[in-house]
């Protein structure tokens, strides 16, 4: 059977790490990297698969960094 | 730095579901980590896209944070003096009454020196739409006491918390325009969750479908956080914007179809 899988790319080089998706995020799916971007803030990453593309980290970013697909995964 | 779940096939141009659109201008926002005024500009950019109105669309910036809005906001833009949005709205709308107008101001421009604008452009009931983003705090020029400062909120000119038989009390702007007859539309919505965001949208997109008809001025607040100002983390301060905004600026319509809404409602759920 078919199953609707999510996944999210974060502009790293543009988030400014402020954590607001991880909060809205419902399946734990970003955590904050251990290294820094060329700004020097701790950005968002993908940490798990289980990602189900619920937009909601795309939503409440406020500088709009994540891209988020869902598309169907045999 | 590698991440661990790159990999994925459906991370293909054909499943995007949500990207950042294409009227904000593709650079870096110079708001602080966290500010919601990102997330207003993006929810503004997407409903004027989802309207197909970036052509048609003309919009009078504040002083303030949002002073560089017309470096990120890919429309036609205008920067008017400090409180003075309205005022400038108002004869462009009179211009060009075909176009949509809005104005983007913080409570320092709205609620302080720009007060006699705000009201007067409402009481005339002009065609345009407000969006007031309300932080409780002047979040540019470092965190000082805005008339929006709640009772108690500590603040660079208020150390030890605003003390209103000294200071003052609290300006609910928004309650008192909504009183005024050339208002059609009144209603407060936040950013700090998925839920809000999306309410946020529709509130904004409301505001625009109803300038299309005419019938007076919409309003549209959002109350949002200042990490800066606040000094907290932007998760530490949604959640005192949470316990300590909200019960005093409480969320929801005030003014729908030029009705006042019942205080009972209107202070509901959000």
């Amino acid at each position: 059977m078919a199953k609707i899988k999510g996944d999210i790319l974060v502009n790293i080089e543009r988030c400014k790490g402020c954590e607001v998706c991880i909060a809205a995020c419902p399946s734990a799916t970003i955590a904050m990297a251990k290294e820094v971007n060329g700004k020097g803030y701790h950005f968002a990453m993908k940490v798990n698969n289980d990602c189900t593309g619920c937009m909601n980290c795309a939503l409440v970013c406020p500088d709009g960094v994540i891209t988020v697909f869902r598309g169907k995964v045999e | 730095m590698e991440e661990p779940f790159v990999k994925t096939e459906i991370r293909k141009d054909e499943n995007i579901v949500y990207k950042r659109t294409n009227l904000l201008v593709d650079r870096p926002l110079s708001y602080c980590p966290g500010c919601g005024h990102g997330v207003v500009h993006r929810m503004l950019m997407e409903t004027l896209e989802e309207m197909d109105a970036q052509q048609n669309t003309i919009g009078v910036g504040p002083v303030g944070c949002s002073v560089l809005a017309y470096d990120f906001m890919n429309i036609d833009m205008l920067g008017a003096a400090h409180g003075r949005a309205p005022a400038l709205a108002t004869a462009i709308k009179r211009l060009w009454p075909n176009k949509f107008v809005f104005t983007y101001q913080g409570d320092g421009d709205l609620a302080a020196i720009g007060t006699a604008e705000t009201i007067h452009a409402c009481n005339r009931g002009e065609n345009f739409t407000i969006i007031f983003i309300n932080n409780g705090i002047y979040g540019m020029t470092g965190g000082q006491m805005a008339p929006t400062t709640l009772p108690g909120m500590r603040s660079s000119t208020s150390p030890y918390g605003r003390d209103v038989a000294t200071m003052g009390n609290p300006l609910k702007i928004t309650e008192l325009i909504a009183t005024l007859p050339g208002v059609h539309y009144v209603t407060r919505q936040a950013v700090h969750t998925p839920n809000h965001v999306r309410k946020t949208k529709k509130a904004l997109r409301k505001a625009f479908e109803i300038q299309k008809e005419n019938k007076g001025i919409t309003f549209v607040e959002v109350v949002s956080n200042c990490n800066s100002g606040w000094k907290m983390t932007p998760v530490q301060s949604n959640k005192w914007m949470e316990e300590n905004m909200f019960p005093f600026y409480p969320l929801g319509d005030i003014k729908v179809d030029g009705k006042l809404i019942e205080k009972k409602e209107a202070a509901g759920k959000e």
